[in-house]
Parts: structure tokens; C-alpha cells; sequence
């Protein structure tokens, strides 16, 4: 059974067809890269299976179970997690309070009026192990807006770590990363254990493909190429769309 | 009770709150500018009317100049004040409520707490036999105003330069912006005609509801209602509204006085739980 | 050490304002002081929307107003207190259900625009349902309740009546606002997109914050009846929704200090105003342009932001260029998505 297999996949906006006819298998524990040129359509492929957008046709089974009625919400209690392209945190927050709410998303403590969120000793035990996954633990009670763009994008993985999701999508983790700070981005991926699958959108292909085992090239909507790294590469339909030939 | 005069009345009603919610209606889709002075500016406008008539001003030139001096004055507030605040969607509410509140008082300070009514020009007195019914021949002149208004608002959006760009604006500001649009001249120009339109709508129905303080808390929900229903931006969302609120407003004013407000506001909350974007609004994605 | 500087400032004002009536000596400011804590429970409660929630309501009279009719109307039909207070707000929960329901089919200007109509279908139904009503004339009680035997008729038992609501409101909403469920709402402010990724139900969250926020107004509501004996059409009016939002932006949002202190400038300039002027509509209106246009996040952190402005600026450049002192993040001007 896969861990997360998309069929028929469509959604346009007004006249655009972003989304034409997607399908996608990744199997459990896999790690996939999506690549594509810029429009392709692969945060749109992202949100339509997170659930933050509404598809128009097409079926989203999450270890064959079919959630593409679930709302999004519930889709995160089912083991769903998701990074943003353009980062979407808590401006006004400690980091470590970022990563807190990330965990209280899937407590059922979200709902507690009473007790105090700053003194969840469970949660910021969590959280601080989080932080300290991607490294950022010294700075946890630090604004997020006192942070580098660099760290903020850690902060963005951190968040999904934190939920222990089952399937993991990173939209361009490395987007904005200094040399240094990919290789310790790099790093972190790898330390993930296998029972998360990860798919990945990244244009910088150095080190994704280091990264991921099978490779989908998606360009105006559509799956175009798929395979193992050397025969993405080798194809010349990849060519012909990054290199224009 | 003569349904006749009741329909007539809803629909001169109805061409009334058209010119008011017209321009609130494309202010608030081409700028996100919820307007909350346009009451305000409606009922200025008629005091406005009140004070040149009262020098000797015909009627008819009363109403215009009391649409251009409202527009001058949108002009300047949007300049002086919205401007300011690109973007805010919260400070415009803000300042423009703020503002609301300061022509209501001043209004008061000058005009005082009386109502004053704007007497109908002599040629439109009387009634006229339509199809063997008497209506009152100034209630058909505003129909005619709303309905020629309406067509020439419609062509302008549609047919020339200038509304080609407004299109543009309310559809997307920053494609609009990109290709080269002057945005900034393009919202001055739309809240002067928007107020100014506000503002000859006001003396022009000044006949029929006169002026008082509280004019225009009359009328800002009776607008607001329009493009609840009608869809932001729209102008035949505003045009079909304000004739839904017309006749609701004057029926449920004859049949439940009691409740002609609740009866107002039920088509809108109807809307808003099928709708939200309004009748003829585009729903955001 | 700071710990116990806090408790011990609390303590202190709990004594100022528990002892207030004896140091105050008056009884006219003795009733001013009560309406400055009735709006405070007002504002406070106004400020679990537009704060913490950042969804702006502008009916929140309406809600007021419900509890205060619907107090006034049971206790003519002969009910006693305690059925018009509790008959009062469960009627004003319901209606708070309904104007969510509605409000939050919208979000950010739709979500204004739908408070501003639903406030107004209130004020109509006051205004206009005279058989229910009583119409412009409004509704008058004779009688204030006696808990525990009290008599409440007074200037100062009625003072320490609702400082006791008040300080309950200060505690409720403090601990609302520092639990998870305050979190969880305050995230869905700022970023309500990835609210709704990370498993929260984002309309559920506000909803139930909207009730939280309506039960306290219509607790103010039922102070301000008792306080008054009276209610009209003005309680419900688009004014009096206006006011309470100043309140919350004048003192700053998202602050539980910032609607008392606006609830005590506002209610004082109100008075002090009327002495002087008539036109306070005017002063009001012209206060909200000024707030927006110069101090956006609000009084009481706009005047300290401006101060360490100033003396920094005296300290570092004592000729520098007059450049305007930067805006923090979360001002009206920039919060609102
Ligand atoms: N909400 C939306 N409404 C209209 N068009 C949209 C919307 N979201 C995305 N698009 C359009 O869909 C296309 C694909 O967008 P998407 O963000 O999925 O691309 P992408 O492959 O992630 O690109 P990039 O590499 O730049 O991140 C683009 O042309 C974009 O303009
Ligand atoms: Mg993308």
C-alpha cells in the first residue's frame, strides 16, 4: 500500500488549468523530489493534498485510505504535515512558541480554556526537542521576528517535525539558504528516521537529488518524467524543459 | 392601501438608494475602501441642496452642485486621509467612521436638530396617469434619473478608457498597477464620482425623505445591505439590489412597520449563508 | 523579586480601587467610576474579538444592548432578577451565536461590514418593534437586585457591585487569554492558513471565542441597565458600537490593560466633554482620525513608543534628521489582513 497515492489529480483556476491530470504514488518511507520549472504547479500539487485547496477531480488516499473529503484540518490529525514556500509563522511568538502550537494543533488540549499554554510541561518538552532537531534550541525563547531568514526556514521544518506526521511535504526547504546552511539543512534531512515519508519540492538540484530516490518532473500541470535519479536525468524530455532544447 | 403607489414608491426608493450604492459599491470593489461615511456624504449632500435652494438656486442645479461640492470633498478626504493608509483595511473602517461621526455633528451645528424638507420642483408636481394608475410625477422623474444614470454609469464602465481601467482595477489592482495604470489618479476619480454621486442622490431625495439628523444612519445600512446582496464591485449587483431593498424597505414599512427592519435584513443574511460573495459578486477563490 | 513587585502593585491597586469610594468622597464621581468599570467589562470583552481574535466587530452594541433590553423587558413583565439576568444572557448567547454565524461567513472588511448591518437590525428592532420595545421612549426598571441582601440602590454598594463583576470579567479573560485555547485563537489571527494545516478548526475556535466575547458584553449590558434603570434605542446605535471599539484601540488591542485604561479615557472625556461641549459625536470622530493617522497601535504603547523615541533621540542625535519613529509590527494599520 502506498503511503500516499494521488489519481486524476485537476484543479484550474478561473480558466487556468494549474493542476491538469496528476498521479503520483509515493511508497512508505520513501523520499520523493518533485521538480518543475517555476508555474509548474507543485505547491498547488502540495496544497490541493494538504486539503488547503479544493481540487476539481481526482483522488488523495493517504495509506489507502481516501481523504480527499477530509477537511484539511482533520487531514493533519491522520498524519499529514506540510512546510510552506513562503513562510508562514507566528511573527509576534517565541520560537519555541511556534513550534508549541504546532504540537497543541494535534492535542486536545487546544480546546482548554482554563490551564496556562506557557506552562504545558509535555509541550514544551516536545517543542524544545523539535528545536533542538534542527538546531535552534539555544535561541527557543527568541521572537521569531529576531530571527534570520535562515533560521526561520528551520523554524518551518521544525514545525512539521514537531507534528510527527507519516508523510511529510517540504515545499523548497532550501529556498533563500546560505551554502553553509543547506549543508546543515541537508543534514537534518537525512537525520529524519524512515518511517516519515518525505516528498520534497526543490529547484536546487544538487542537493536534492542527493537526497530523494525517485524524482517526478511536473511541468504545466502534468507528471512528465518520473524515475530513479539517473534516469530522470538521462531522459530528454527534462532536458528539453531545463534546458530548452 | 394602494399597491400601485407602494410599488412606485419602492421602485423611486429603489433608483435612490441605486445612486447611492453605485458609487459605494465601486469604491469599495476597485479600493477594499468600505466607505462608512457614504451615509454621511448622501445627507451632506442634501443639506447642501437645502442651503443653495434656500438662496435661490433652481432645484435641478441645486442637486448638481450639490453632487460636485460632495465629490470635491471625497476628493479631499481621499487624499488627505485614506491615502495615507494604503492597505489598511482596518484604519480606513476607522477614519472613515470617524469621519462620519464629524459631518453628522456638524451637520447638526449648522443645520440643526429639525427635519427640513426639500420642496419637489414645480414642473414634477402632481401625479401622472401611467397605464390608467395615477403616480406621483416626482417619483417617476426619479426613476427616470436612476434609470438614465444607471445606463450612462454602465457605459461608461464598459464602453470607454476610463472604465476599461476601473474594470481592471476591481478585477486585479496589481495587474491593473503592472500594465501601467495610474492606480493612485484611478481611486481619486472613483471616490469623487462615487461621493458625488452619494451627494445629488441626497438632494434629489430630499422630496421624498426631506433631511434630517440621522439621515444618514438611515441610509449607510440601506447601502451597505445593497452591496451585501448585489456582490462588491458590481454594478448590476448594485442596481439589482438596490431595487430588492427598495421594495422590501417601502413593503415591509406599509405591511409590519414593526419589523420592516428585520424584513430588510433577511434577504441579505439569506445571501450571505448561500452566497457570501454576493448575487452577482465573484467569489474568491 | 519581580514576581512579588507584581503582586505587590496588584495588591495595591486592588486596595486603590476597593477603597476608591472612600478617598473619592463624591458620589456623581463615584458613579463615574462605575461606568468606567462597566465599559472596562465592555471593552475587555470587545477585545477577545478584535485583539485576539483580529476580526473587527462593529454590532458589538447590539449584543450590549440585547442584554440590557432583554434584562429590562423581563423584570417589567414581573420576573425577578435573578430570571432577568440569567433569561437576559442566554438570550444574549443565542443572539451572539447568530450574529457569528453570519459575521464569519466573512472575514476581514466583509466581516466589519456584516457586524455594522447585524448591529443596525438591532437598532431597528429597538427603534421600530415599539409594542416590544416601547419604541424611541425605551425602557425603564425601578428596582436594582439585592444580592445576598445588599441593597445596591447607592452610589457606592453599586460601585463595589461592579467592581467585583469587573475584577471576575479581569480574571476570566486573563486566563482565557494565557490558556491553550487562547494560543490556539491568537494563531488564528495571524496566520489562519496554516491554523487550519496544523489540525485547529479555525471557524470553530473564533466562533466560540465570539461567544466568549458576547457573553461579556452582555454582562456589561446588564451593568449598564442596572446602572441607568434605562434603556433606548442610543445603547444599540452604531455610536455607541464606535465608542467601545475606541475603547479597545485607544488603550491598544490585544492588551488586557488597554481597554481599561480606554474605557477610563473614553468615559471621562465623555463626561468631562459633555461638561464643556455638546458636540462630543464630533470630539469622538475627530479623536478616531487622529488615533489612526498618528498613534495606530494604539494610546497607551503609541505614548510610551513616542516617549522612548524622543529621549533616545535627545540621547543619540540631538540634531538629527526628523525622521517619524518607526510603527511596531501588529498596529491597526498593518494587522488587518
Ligand atoms: N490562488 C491562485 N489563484 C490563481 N492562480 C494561482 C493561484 N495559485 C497559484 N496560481 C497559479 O498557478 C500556477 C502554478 O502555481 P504554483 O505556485 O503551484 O507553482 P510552483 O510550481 O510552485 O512554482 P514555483 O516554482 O515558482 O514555486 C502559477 O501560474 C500561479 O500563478
Ligand atoms: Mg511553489
Amino acid at each position: 500500500m502506498s503511503a500516499l497515492e494521488v489519481s486524476g489529480l485537476q484543479k484550474s483556476f478561473g480558466g487556468l488549468r494549474v493542476t491538469r491530470e496528476v498521479n503520483l504514488s509515493v511508497e512508505p518511507g520513501e523520499r520523493r523530489l518533485i521538480i518543475g520549472p517555476n508555474g509548474a504547479g507543485k505547491t498547488t500539487l502540495f496544497s490541493l493534498i494538504t486539503g488547503e485547496l479544493r481540487p476539481d477531480a481526482g483522488s488523495i488516499r493517504l495509506f489507502g485510505r481516501e481523504i480527499v473529503r477530509v477537511p484539511s484540518r482533520r487531514r493533519a490529525h491522520l498524519g499529514l504535515a506540510r512546510t510552506y514556500q513562503i513562510i508562514t509563522l507566528f511573527q509576534r511568538e517565541t520560537l519555541l512558541h511556534n513550534v508549541m502550537l504546532s504540537l497543541l494543533g494535534l492535542s486536545g488540549l487546544r480546546w482548554n480554556p482554563f490551564r496556562r499554554f506557557a506552562q504545558q510541561a509535555a509541550l514544551i518538552e516536545a517543542g524544545r526537542a523539535a528545536l533542538a532537531r534542527v538546531g535552534l534550541l539555544d535561541m527557543a525563547d527568541r521572537p521569531l521576528s529576531d530571527t534570520s531568514y535562515g533560521e526561520r526556514r528551520r523554524v518551518e521544518i521544525a514545525m512539521g517535525l514537531a507534528q510527527n506526521p507519516k508523510v511529510l511535504l517540504l515545499d523548497e526547504p532550501f529556498a533563500g539558504l546560505s551554502i553553509e546552511e543547506r549543508r546543515d539543512v541537508q543534514g537534518l534531512l537525512a537525520s529524519i528516521p524512515h518511517d516519515v515519508t518525505i516528498v520534497m519540492i526543490e529547484h536546487d538540484m544538487d542537493v536534492a537529488l542527493e537526497f530523494a530516490e525517485r524524482i517526478t518532473v511536473l511541468h504545466f500541470g502534468e507528471v512528465v518524467v518520473e524515475g530513479s535519479r539517473a534516469e530522470v536525468v538521462a531522459h530528454p524530455k527534462t532536458r528539453e524543459i531545463y534546458l530548452g532544447e | 392601501m394602494n399597491l400601485w403607489l407602494l410599488a412606485a414608491n419602492s421602485i423611486a426608493f429603489g433608483g435612490l438608494l441605486f445612486l447611492l450604492s453605485a458609487g459605494f459599491a465601486l469604491i469599495f470593489g476597485l479600493m477594499r475602501i468600505p466607505n462608512l461615511t457614504h451615509g454621511s456624504l448622501f445627507m451632506l449632500g442634501a443639506y447642501f441642496g437645502v442651503s443653495l435652494i434656500s438662496w435661490g438656486v433652481g432645484f435641478w442645479l441645486a442637486a448638481l452642485a450639490g453632487g460636485v461640492g460632495v465629490a470635491v470633498l471625497g476628493g479631499l478626504i481621499e487624499r488627505l486621509l485614506l491615502r495615507r493608509l494604503p492597505g489598511a483595511e482596518l484604519a480606513q473602517v476607522l477614519v472613515t467612521l470617524g469621519l462620519s461621526f464629524m459631518i453628522a455633528d456638524a451637520c447638526l451645528m449648522q443645520w440643526g436638530g429639525d427635519p427640513i424638507s426639500i420642496e419637489t420642483p414645480a414642473a414634477l408636481r402632481g401625479a401622472s396617469r401611467v397605464a390608467g394608475v395615477a403616480f406621483p410625477t416626482y417619483r417617476l422623474g426619479v426613476i427616470v434619473i436612476a434609470v438614465a444614470f444607471a445606463v450612462v454609469l454602465w457605459a461608461m464602465l464598459e464602453r470607454t478608457r476610463l472604465g476599461a481601467m476601473i474594470r481592471a482595477g476591481v478585477d486585479d489592482p496589481m495587474m491593473a498597477r503592472a500594465v501601467g495604470i495610474r492606480v493612485p489618479l484611478l481611486f481619486t476619480l472613483v471616490f469623487c464620482l462615487g461621493s458625488g454621486l452619494a451627494g445629488f442622490a441626497g438632494v434629489i431625495g430630499g422630496p421624498i425623505l426631506s433631511v434630517y439628523p440621522g439621515l444618514d444612519q438611515d441610509m449607510l445600512p440601506l447601502a451597505l445591505v445593497v452591496v451585501i446582496l448585489g456582490g462588491s464591485g458590481s454594478l448590476v449587483g448594485a442596481f439589482v439590489g438596490s431595487f430588492v431593498v427598495g421594495v422590501l424597505y417601502n413593503f415591509g414599512q406599509a405591511l409590519l412597520p414593526e419589523l420592516a427592519y428585520v424584513v430588510l435584513f433577511l434577504p441579505m443574511l439569506v445571501v450571505l449563508v448561500v452566497r457570501p460573495a454576493g448575487l452577482f459578486g465573484r467569489s474568491s477563490p | 523579586m519581580r514576581r512579588l513587585a507584581a503582586l505587590g502593585s496588584l495588591l495595591l491597586a486592588l486596595g486603590l480601587l476597593a477603597s476608591l469610594p472612600a478617598w473619592i468622597g463624591n458620589s456623581y464621581y463615584v458613579n463615574i467610576a462605575s461606568q468606567v468599570l462597566l465599559y472596562a467589562v465592555f471593552a475587555l470583552g470587545l477585545n477577545v474579538i478584535v485583539g485576539y481574535a483580529g476580526l473587527v466587530s462593529l454590532g458589538h452594541a447590539g449584543l450590549f444592548g440585547i442584554a440590557a433590553y432583554s434584562g429590562a423587558i423581563l423584570i417589567t413583565a414581573g420576573y425577578g432578577h435573578f430570571v432577568a439576568i440569567a433569561g437576559a444572557l442566554v438570550v444574549t448567547l443565542g443572539v451572539a451565536a447568530l450574529f457569528a454565524v453570519l459575521a464569519l461567513r466573512g472575514t476581514g472588511l466583509g466581516f466589519v461590514m456584516i457586524t455594522v448591518a447585524l448591529g443596525q437590525i438591532v437598532w431597528g428592532v429597538a427603534y421600530r418593534w415599539i409594542s416590544l420595545t416601547n419604541g424611541d421612549n425605551g425602557v425603564s426598571i425601578t428596582s436594582r437586585p439585592a444580592p445576598f441582601g445588599l441593597s445596591l440602590v447607592d452610589a457606592n454598594p453599586f460601585y463595589w457591585a461592579t467592581l467585583v463583576v469587573f475584577l471576575v470579567a479581569v480574571a476570566a479573560i486573563a486566563i482565557f487569554v494565557a490558556s491553550p485555547f487562547g494560543a490556539s485563537l491568537r494563531g488564528t489571527r495571524d496566520q489562519p492558513r496554516r491554523m487550519n494545516a496544523l489540525g485547529y478548526n479555525v471557524w470553530l475556535i473564533r466562533f466560540l471565542a465570539f461567544l466568549f466575547s458576547g457573553l461579556w458584553s452582555g454582562v456589561a449590558g446588564l451593568l449598564f441597565l442596572y446602572y441607568n434603570q434605562f434603556v433606548s434605542p442610543q445603547t444599540v446605535a452604531l455610536t455607541a458600537s464606535a465608542e467601545v471599539l475606541l475603547m479597545v484601540i485607544s488603550g491598544g488591542t490585544a492588551t488586557l490593560l488597554g481597554p481599561i485604561a480606554g474605557a477610563l479615557l473614553v468615559v471621562i472625556m465623555k463626561n468631562v466633554a459633555s461638561g464643556y461641549i455638546e458636540r462630543w459625536n464630533f470630539v469622538l470622530g475627530a479623536i478616531f482620525v487622529a488615533i489612526v493617522i498618528f498613534m495606530p497601535e494604539g494610546l497607551v504603547p503609541g505614548s510610551l513608543r513616542l516617549w522612548r523615541w524622543a529621549t533616545r533621540r535627545r540621547r543619540q542625535h540631538p540634531a538629527g534628521p526628523a525622521a517619524m519613529a518607526p510603527v511596531p509590527h501588529g498596529s491597526i494599520n498593518g494587522g488587518a489582513q
